[in-house]
């Protein structure tokens, strides 16, 4: 096994690690702002794939596609937060898991009803097409590079956001005490709005970028919104950092797990068994992670209402 | 006197001939018609009903419901129909795990089953059933034909498939008839949407062709990422990830693979190009092979009732077992389980007035049953 | 006799006389549509232990139910193949035995789960739990000696002493009863010293503290009786449908008890029966009208939570007792 290959496999961890984390990112802020357990912001990532598959065919750009799937996440966040999720805010977590699950059926069908029963196609631009060398040897491919680097700004965006800005301050008071920053005068159900409307962008925009690397279909986002679960619990739920931190956690982990394990287990049992079993345990591997750091530390690792 | 003899004797006649199409016969259709693999299933349905219809027997009253691709639920549905809509035969399933939950008590009710798609290799064997007719090929057979391709132009395939039965056997199946080393062998995870790390493994085995099996979204997904990656190592497949119904998802990136299959829109022959018409103008979209198969199985179907009556079972199974219907993949009979003797194929993908689509090139097996049937103790 | 009391008779008595309706009129579906409810709302009434009476809102609960669903599978296929278990253990068709090993095998597996998940609270205990139904899912799926995804069919259904489980109404009555039994359990804890400890734990832990009762212990018995029972519904499952397969240990399936409760009335005795009756009718009528069922189904699902709060009993009886 060469250096190249390690460092390619890490980078492959990270870029994983990226993408969950523009899921995860949206997810934590509406549960820390409004504690609403959210399960139809899969759907939201959904969304924006098909937004940006359909436009981008439309009109042969990509990146027309993106800013449509962005606006079109956004505007279903918005009229799903209006209609339905705004209701929901003063009960328990029960029945935001029953109206959210609700809402799943209807936007896989609604999708499919709209779009046919076929996947989407949906590719690369041809910007970011090819691959770049690394230093030290080695190439790796733009597009992933990009990726990396998207959820990087978005990271930073959402720092700059949270901690610079007006909307961020309101933000900020709203995750520590509701009823204050209502006495204060701000128009808290705009506010709601808007943050669940930031976080369905964000999961809009992770659904477009990586609908150019997989299969635009209905049922896309449950497995991308089970993992945005498992990646906000170890960070902590409510806090970006975590999510950064626990996304990378997570990207690296399932990548060098699926990577490395088969080869370990290599050493002691014939190749196909080997492959077999490491496969298995690869799969386990992320979660076993998430209870292991939830048994040593049962608020996730920064968590933000410690 | 004579007269009204020879009428009645005449009238008599038509009835017994017209005995066969006279009598209502219900079928129950379970497939999947909502979530990500929808599209399979209404390939599937809509090639039957139309073949239905165009045979002209009125007397065929089909049941369709959708299982959701969920085992339970497909249960539930296979309940009610023998239960309550007293269906006469059952078809439709699309999934080998679904047809494991249906198949076995379906068959036990001695109720006859068609399979338009799956063949799992436990319902070819030991557990093969005399109601059960396999009308698309056993789970193997694509691997098989690809296999022995390989051995034409390669010495070093890495493989791939998912972590799951109907993925050990594919790899098992390709093995059964590959001559050449493996540069790899790798097991992903079932439902995996990334494949960076597998990507970048098969760059670095020295492998001269890559050889995968990854159904629905997983194969949409490897198939771009891989064209994406720049590694340009020749890639072969069966030819679930380079159907009709996903190729113009995966794009371009498909252009040049090589794919086994047992069918091709292409085919040379007249049950073929009817139904490519059909279909074409039906619906206005290409057909895939799991629109064929169940093309098949229907017309399967209308052949045996117009010998038998589907109420008595044993003429009704010799009916079917005569497998006497214009097949769209040509020649085409029963092995001793009940399950294809057929030719499999070499497809390349290719561009056609600018639509993805498929065209054979070579003839990996002629005439080829399954490696399971001498288990099969019918 | 309460509003309650008497909605919750009429409910009994409605899930019975349906299949016997059925079985005079000739419609034997129709009694297996009751079965499925009946075992559903057993598995809920196993969850409704943990998630009613200790607040505990565990999203793993399928791993009992598959878990179950493969005891059975696998002691009666291995009874019907006549090999041996392992370490001289012998397979069985025996309902009963099948039952025990799947109640005391989700109990083990329950024990540790619920050890660990209890240090956390909440969200965190939701999605720890997920974690643990996942890693199983995933085990069973790539374990191959068991049919891994594929499944494991059960070619003849399990047999209890001195009835003919083949028949439908026979097994409906064996499913029925151990509803009602579940349905007891549940009612006897509630009324109990441990029930009122559950509650205590649940509303004020520290003030349970005081009072020298460890919450934590309580609510991991709490945890590891709710495990039990779900994984005896899971055996009665796989029965059911002769069939079990990892799709029994899916989140999707974890997701649909915890909407059974809701549907039903959550901290209802009859919530879980309530849930499962209307989620099956309603599945099975949306059904045979519309391929696109699950859209219409995902509607009348968000209109009874924001519409009907407290879920059916919610309506049909008025509001909870207690909160």
């Amino acid at each position: 096994m060469s250096v190249e290959l390690l460092i390619e496999q890490l980078l492959n961890g990270l870029q994983l690690g990226m993408m969950l984390f523009l899921m995860a990112a949206g997810l934590t802020l509406i549960f820390g702002v409004m504690g609403l357990i959210n399960l139809a912001h899969g759907s939201l990532y959904m969304v924006g794939a098909f937004a940006c598959a359909a436009v981008a065919t439309a009109t042969g750009s990509f990146w027309i596609g993106l800013v449509a799937s962005i606006a079109a996440a956004a505007a279903a966040g918005a009229l799903m937060e209006v209609v339905v999720i705004r209701r929901l805010y003063e009960r328990d977590h029960l029945d935001q898991v029953l109206a959210t699950f609700a809402l799943i059926l209807i936007f896989s069908e609604g999708t499919r009803w709209l779009f046919g029963s076929f996947p989407l196609y949906l590719n690369i631009p041809p910007l970011l097409q090819g691959a770049v060398p690394l230093p030290g040897g080695g190439r790796y491919q733009l597009y992933r590079l990009a990726l990396i680097g998207v959820g990087g700004g978005v990271a930073l965006g959402l720092y700059l956001l949270i901690s610079r800005t007006r909307l961020g301050m309101r933000i900020r008071a709203g995750e520590s005490d509701r009823e204050m920053i209502a006495a204060l005068g701000v128009d808290i159900r705009t506010l709601y709005t808007v943050v669940f409307a930031l976080g369905a962008a964000l999961a809009g925009l992770a659904g477009a970028m990586v609908g150019a690397l997989q299969s635009v279909q209905v049922g896309m986002g449950e497995p991308a919104l089970i993992l945005a679960f498992v990646v906000i619990v170890i960070g902590g739920i409510g806090s970006i950092k975590g999510a950064l931190f626990g996304a990378i956690l997570v990207g690296v982990v399932d990548t060098m797990g699926r990577f490395l394990l088969p080869k370990v287990l290599a050493l002691a049992l014939p190749p196909a068994q080997a492959g077999a079993i490491g496969a298995a345990i690869a799969s386990m591997l992320i979660y076993i992670v998430m209870a292991l750091i939830l048994a040593l530390r049962p608020r996730g690792l920064f968590s933000a209402q410690a | 006197m004579k007269k009204i003899l020879t009428a009645s004797i005449v009238g008599l006649s038509m009835t017994v001939a017209g005995l066969a199409f006279a009598e209502p016969v219900k079928i129950g259709v379970i497939t999947t018609l909502s979530g990500g693999g929808a599209g399979l299933g209404v390939d599937m349905r809509d090639a039957f009903q139309l073949a239905i219809k165009q045979s002209g027997n009125k007397d065929i009253e089909l049941v369709v419901e959708d299982d959701a691709q969920k085992p339970e639920l497909a249960v539930q549905i296979a309940d009610k129909m023998i239960q309550s809509d007293k269906v006469d035969l059952m078809t439709g399933i699309i999934w080998s795990n679904l047809a494991m939950a249906v198949v076995p008590s379906v068959v036990a009710q001695d109720i006859v089953y068609l399979s338009p798609n799956a063949g799992p290799s436990a319902l070819a064997g030991a557990k093969c059933n005399k109601n059960y007719f396999n009308v698309a090929y056993q789970n193997d057979n694509f691997h098989e034909a690809m296999g022995q391709y390989a051995n034409k132009d390669y010495k070093k395939t890495f493989i791939l498939a998912p972590n799951y039965p109907a993925g050990k056997d594919s790899l098992t199946g390709f093995k059964r008839y590959y001559k050449g080393e493996l540069a790899g062998e790798i097991y992903t995870q079932v439902g995996q949407t990334d494949y960076a790390a597998e990507i970048a493994q098969i760059r670095d085995s020295g492998a001269d062709s890559v050889f995968f099996f990854l159904p629905g979204g997983m194969g949409i997904a490897f198939m771009k990422q891989y064209a994406q990656s720049g590694v340009n190592i020749p890639v072969l497949g069966p030819s679930f990830s380079f159907s009709q119904d996903v190729l113009p998802a995966v794009g371009d990136a498909a252009l040049g693979v090589k794919n086994s299959a047992s069918w091709s829109h292409d085919l040379d022959n007249e049950a073929n190009k009817n139904f490519v018409e059909a279909f074409k103008a039906e619906y206005k979209r290409l057909p895939s092979i799991y629109a064929a198969q169940s093309w098949d199985t229907a017309n399967l179907i209308v052949s045996a009732l117009a010998k038998a009556s589907v109420k008595d079972k044993d003429a009704f199974r010799a009916a079917l077992k005569a497998a006497d219907f214009k097949s769209v993949r040509g020649e085409f009979t029963f092995n001793t389980n009940q399950h294809p003797i057929q030719n499999i194929y070499v497809r390349e993908v290719v561009k056609e007035d600018g639509v993805l689509t498929n065209k054979i090139i070579a003839t990996a097996f002629e005439k080829h049953g399954d490696a399971y049937a001498d288990q099969c103790k019918m | 006799m309460t509003r309650e009391t008497a909605v919750n008779t009429g409910l009994a008595l409605l899930l019975v006389a349906f299949p016997l309706a059925a079985q005079a009129m000739g419609e034997p579906f129709y009694i297996t549509l009751a079965t499925r409810a009946a075992i559903l709302a057993l598995a809920a009434v196993g969850l409704n232990v943990a998630l009613g009476l200790g607040g505990l809102v565990s999203f793993g609960h399928a791993a009992f139910f598959g878990l179950g669903g493969y005891a059975a599978g696998i002691l009666s296929t291995h009874a019907f193949n006549a090999e041996p278990l392992f370490l001289g253990f012998e397979g069985t068709a025996s309902m009963p035995w099948i039952w025990l090993v799947a109640a005391v095998l989700c109990g083990l597996v329950a024990l540790p789960i619920g050890a660990i998940s209890l240090r956390t609270a909440g969200v965190y205990f939701i999605m720890i739990t997920l974690a643990f139904a996942q890693m199983i899912y995933y085990f069973a799926v790539s374990w191959p000696a068991y049919g891994g995804e594929d499944g494991l069919s059960i070619f003849v259904r399990d047999t209890f002493p001195g009835v003919n489980t083949a028949l439908p109404l026979p097994f409906f009555l064996i499913c029925y009863a151990l509803l009602l039994g579940g349905l007891a359990l549940f009612w006897l804890l509630r009324g109990s010293r441990f029930g009122a400890a559950l509650e205590g734990a649940r509303q004020n832990p520290v003030r349970l503290a005081a009072v020298g009762i460890a919450p934590f212990g309580i609510r991991l018995t709490a945890f590891v009786v709710s495990a039990m029972v779900t994984g005896v519904a899971g055996a009665l499952f796989a029965d059911l449908n002769k069939f079990v397969s990892p799709s029994m240990l899916s989140w999707q399936m974890s997701g649909e008890l915890i909407v059974l409760i809701i549907l039903g009335g959550k901290g209802r005795l009859f919530g879980p029966v309530a849930g499962a009756m209307l989620y099956v009718l309603i599945e099975y009528v949306l059904g045979g009208i519309t391929e696109r069922w699950q859209f219409f189904l995902g509607l009348v699902l968000l209109m009874v939570v924001l519409f009907a709060r407290g879920g059916l009993l919610g309506l049909l009886a008025g509001k909870a007792r207690h909160g």
